[in-house]
């Protein structure tokens, strides 16, 4: 602890030397972003009826659920009292940004997710149920609710209702990542976060990942699975990916150009940081790296006329690149946001431990879980006809 | 569909573990009100603290009484009020230098010599804000304003989720890392309550630090608003905040 | 199970589940909201009765001259008149409340005089503060009595 006194340069509150938010509060909006941004991926098929990304259809959703149930872990690993906080659904604050966590997880959890996957799958749950034997058919006949019927009628509904729990879900997924933009955004104390921007960037970095991931998975699933990639849906994939990240460059090059034009009090403060303790991070990480780099690849691919071959390692590249940089994003906003002084006067370090409860190790785990709930989701619910089993 | 059940059954299974684990400490929370100071009427009151930088001489005797009061860790990372000491050049104010090492608990080092350099005291604490930020940040309502104007914390409820420290302007809040909960300056509330003052006005050699009740007409703070040229601490974020300085730098943040 | 339920049977049953789960939690949450919660504000009122319920460590200035009065005359008319008298012996409640089975032990001069009186640099214009050279080495209590230390 001592150690984080030497590491102050100027003047911090006495109070503020230690950091409150540690990485388990960079990975809770990079999970969530990435929950947003796959379900938005997947409702372009869905209800904007994009026929080309539907290979990732299914994949997206179950990659949404699969981070978003692992969403809370990296919240109860950093509260002090995590058995207190059912709290947050006995008496919310209304005030409070962070108070509708309960309430928005769990609708989009519950209402939206898990709804409209069941309702996708529901045909095949019908099927399975009938030929799986054992625990996983006992499942998936419970999964049915007491019901087989896969009429043409029973599938008509099933489709209308999951065309409007995806139209509910598509706002129902900006509430999820947006509110967490508000937390930070709406912090008057920290000239950093404090930015109505915050929320729509966080967004659309949220999106950005999403694609990414997806992308990324769809490639790498493909390839164990011994199939082709299906060239016109990672092409379409990639499109969307490089139209959200404009956005969203622009979005935070908006918030730069105009902290640096308007040079208020803080931005002595913030420049220095980013030019020092933020230098590798920001700069190299999250723009030249996470941000620019991708965006190059991904303009070279929409540009030049290349083999599919190059294009999908053009991709990976760029999916690859982009999750490390929307995590820097995250990073520099969580961590940045506090290394400097709200007396603007001093900075301090971020001591990251290996072990701890807040430390490396448990944040790799909640990152690296994520995955383990995927490959198990994607046995139980296999979101592709396999015609040929792998060998 | 199981899932949704199971997740149903889970939850509510764990929410009945956790009920039955942590009943003892639910039966105090949720039991009705301790009568602590008996005669003690929040509405008669609105406190507020005058500090007199004039006066201020860094000797930190308040922040060793608060830490001694109020069983404040003696770590130099938690402090309910410490002293920061400012020096500001002549021809630059907007690039004062401060320091408050340990917070002021053992006064202050001789300050190295320097040419034109005004120096001075500026013992900072929660502001107990009316329009509180840190308030209003919490998710549960673990932190609150009083009718009597003070912010409290109740360390029986509060989730230890920081956001609040995040909110306070001010850098008045920490973790205390033995209850793994909030906690700040409550303005000695359990020393208001007995007709006592606070523990750092008490142990203040100067006057420079007045507990003020805003609400009393007879009380000094009313004299000392009219009077002297006051000033809270980051004014353009309208917090409320009722510490109320006078003889403040304009380079004091 | 066998008779083939209705083309909307599952989605009315999954409806009747969520409205199930909605019934549990309202009726969970009923029972586990504290007492008295929402009363004064978004708060629980119990909360602020256990922060005055904490324990005093300072006796404050009245209790000392219940018994100190001699002392409490002797400070008047000097410059530490304004000085509380726990401000140099330190909180001592428990010595007021138990006068004969506590014994506070006396500050160390000259540490303690110098905590305010050291030149520092910073120090208030017309504060009296001295620097190394004052009193030639001679001892603070040489010249100066703690309660009225003008120089007579």
């Amino acid at each position: 602890m001592e150690e984080l006194l030497r590491g102050v340069e100027g003047f911090m509150y006495p109070n503020e030397v230690e950091l409150q938010w540690s990485i388990l509060i960079v990975i809770y909006p990079f999970v969530t972003g990435l929950v947003a941004g796959a379900f938005i991926l997947a409702s372009l098929e869905r209800v904007f009826n994009v026929e080309a990304v539907k290979p990732t259809y299914r994949l997206a959703l179950l990659t949404a659920l699969a981070f978003l149930l692992v969403a809370p872990l990296p919240l109860q690993l950093h509260l002090g009292h995590p058995e207190r906080s059912f709290e947050m659904f006995l008496t919310p604050h209304t005030s409070s940004a962070m108070a509708m966590f309960g309430f928005v997880y769990l609708w989009y959890l519950l209402a939206v997710l898990v709804l409209e996957i069941w309702l996708d799958y529901r045909q095949d749950i019908v099927r399975w149920a009938e030929e799986a034997r054992g625990i996983r058919g006992l499942l998936y006949r419970a999964l049915t609710l007491g019901s087989r019927n896969v009429s043409a009628e029973a599938l008509r509904l099933d489709d209308r209702a999951g065309r409007i729990i995806t139209i509910v879900g598509i706002p129902s997924a900006f509430l999820l990542h947006g509110y967490v933009g508000f937390i930070f955004g709406s912090v008057k104390a920290n000239p950093w976060w404090s930015t109505p921007l915050m929320p729509v960037v966080f967004l659309f970095s949220a999106m950005v990942s999403g694609i990414a991931v997806v992308l990324l998975l769809y490639v790498i699933l493909s390839r164990i699975r011994r199939r082709p990639v299906d060239m016109a849906c990672a092409d379409t994939v990639a499109r969307y990916l490089f139209y959200a990240f404009l956005v969203d460059f622009s979005l935070e090059m908006l918030d730069l150009v105009h902290r640096i034009y308007e040079a208020d009090e803080s931005f002595r403060s913030l420049d220095f940081m980013v030019h020092t303790r933020l230098y590798v991070p920001h700069i190299v990480v999250q723009i030249l790296l996470g941000t620019l780099l991708p965006i190059g690849l991904l303009a070279l691919t929409q540009v030049l006329r290349l083999e599919p071959g190059w294009r999908l390692r053009l991709y990976v590249s760029a999916a690859c690149l982009t999750l490390v940089g929307i995590f820097a994003m995250r990073w520099n906003v969580v961590i940045g946001g506090q290394l400097f002084s709200k007396s603007f006067l001093g900075y301090t370090t971020y001591k990251l431990a290996f072990a701890g409860r807040e430390g490396l190790l448990p944040a790799l785990f909640t990152l690296v879980l994520p995955l383990g709930i995927l490959a198990l989701l994607l046995r139980l619910l296999p979101p592709w006809e396999e015609k040929a089993p792998a060998a | 569909m199981k899932r949704n059940r199971r997740e149903f059954l889970q939850h509510g299974g764990v929410l009945l573990l956790l009920t039955g684990a942590s009943s003892l400490a639910w039966e105090h929370v949720a039991a009705g009100e301790p009568e602590a100071a008996p005669g003690y009427d929040e509405t008669a009151h609105w406190w507020a603290m005058a500090i007199d930088i004039e006066r201020c001489i860094g000797c930190g005797n308040c922040v060793r009484a608060c830490k001694a009061e109020n069983d404040v860790p003696l770590e130099p990372f938690y402090f309910r009020t410490w002293v920061e000491r400012y020096a500001v050049p002549a021809g630059d104010p907007e690039h004062p230098a401060a320091e408050s090492p340990n917070g002021g608990f053992d006064g202050f080092p001789p300050a190295a010599p320097g040419e034109g350099i005004k120096r001075f005291y500026v013992p900072k604490l929660c502001n107990h804000c009316a329009h509180s930020p840190c308030v209003q940040v919490c998710p549960v309502g673990a932190t609150f304003e009083t009718r009597d104007g003070l912010v409290l914390v109740d360390k029986n409820y509060c989730l230890g989720c920081r956001y609040c420290v995040q909110a306070c302007p001010y850098g008045c809040r920490f973790i205390d890392p033995r209850t793994r909960t909030v906690d700040k300056c409550t303005l000695c509330a359990h020393r208001l309550a007995k007709g006592l003052t606070t523990a750092c006005c008490e142990a203040c050699p100067t006057g420079a630090r007045r507990l003020g009740d805003l609400k009393d007409r007879k009380d000094p703070i009313h004299r000392f608003l009219a009077q002297r040229p006051v000033h809270v601490l980051k004014p353009h974020l309208a917090t409320g905040a009722k510490v109320y300085y006078a003889g403040l730098d304009g380079s004091v943040r | 199970m066998s008779r083939s339920p209705s083309p909307s049977a599952h989605l009315l049953r999954m409806a009747l589940l969520f409205a199930a789960g909605l019934v549990v939690f309202l009726a969970v949450r009923a029972l586990l909201v504290p007492q008295g919660f929402g009363r004064y504000g978004h708060y629980r009122p119990g909360a602020a009765e256990e922060n005055r319920a904490r324990p005093l460590h300072h006796a404050g200035e009245a209790a000392c001259a219940d018994c100190h009065g001699d002392v409490a005359e002797a400070k008047a008319p000097g410059p530490h008149a304004g000085v509380h008298c726990e401000a140099c012996h330190g909180p001592l409640k428990v010595h007021a409340d138990d006068p004969e089975a506590v014994k506070p032990a006396l500050p160390a001069v000259p540490a303690l005089c110098l905590r305010c009186h050291r030149e520092d640099g910073a120090k208030p214009k017309g504060f009296p503060a001295v620097d190394g050279s004052h009193g030639g080495g001679e001892p603070c209590l040489g010249c100066h009595k703690p309660h009225d230390p003008r120089i007579s």
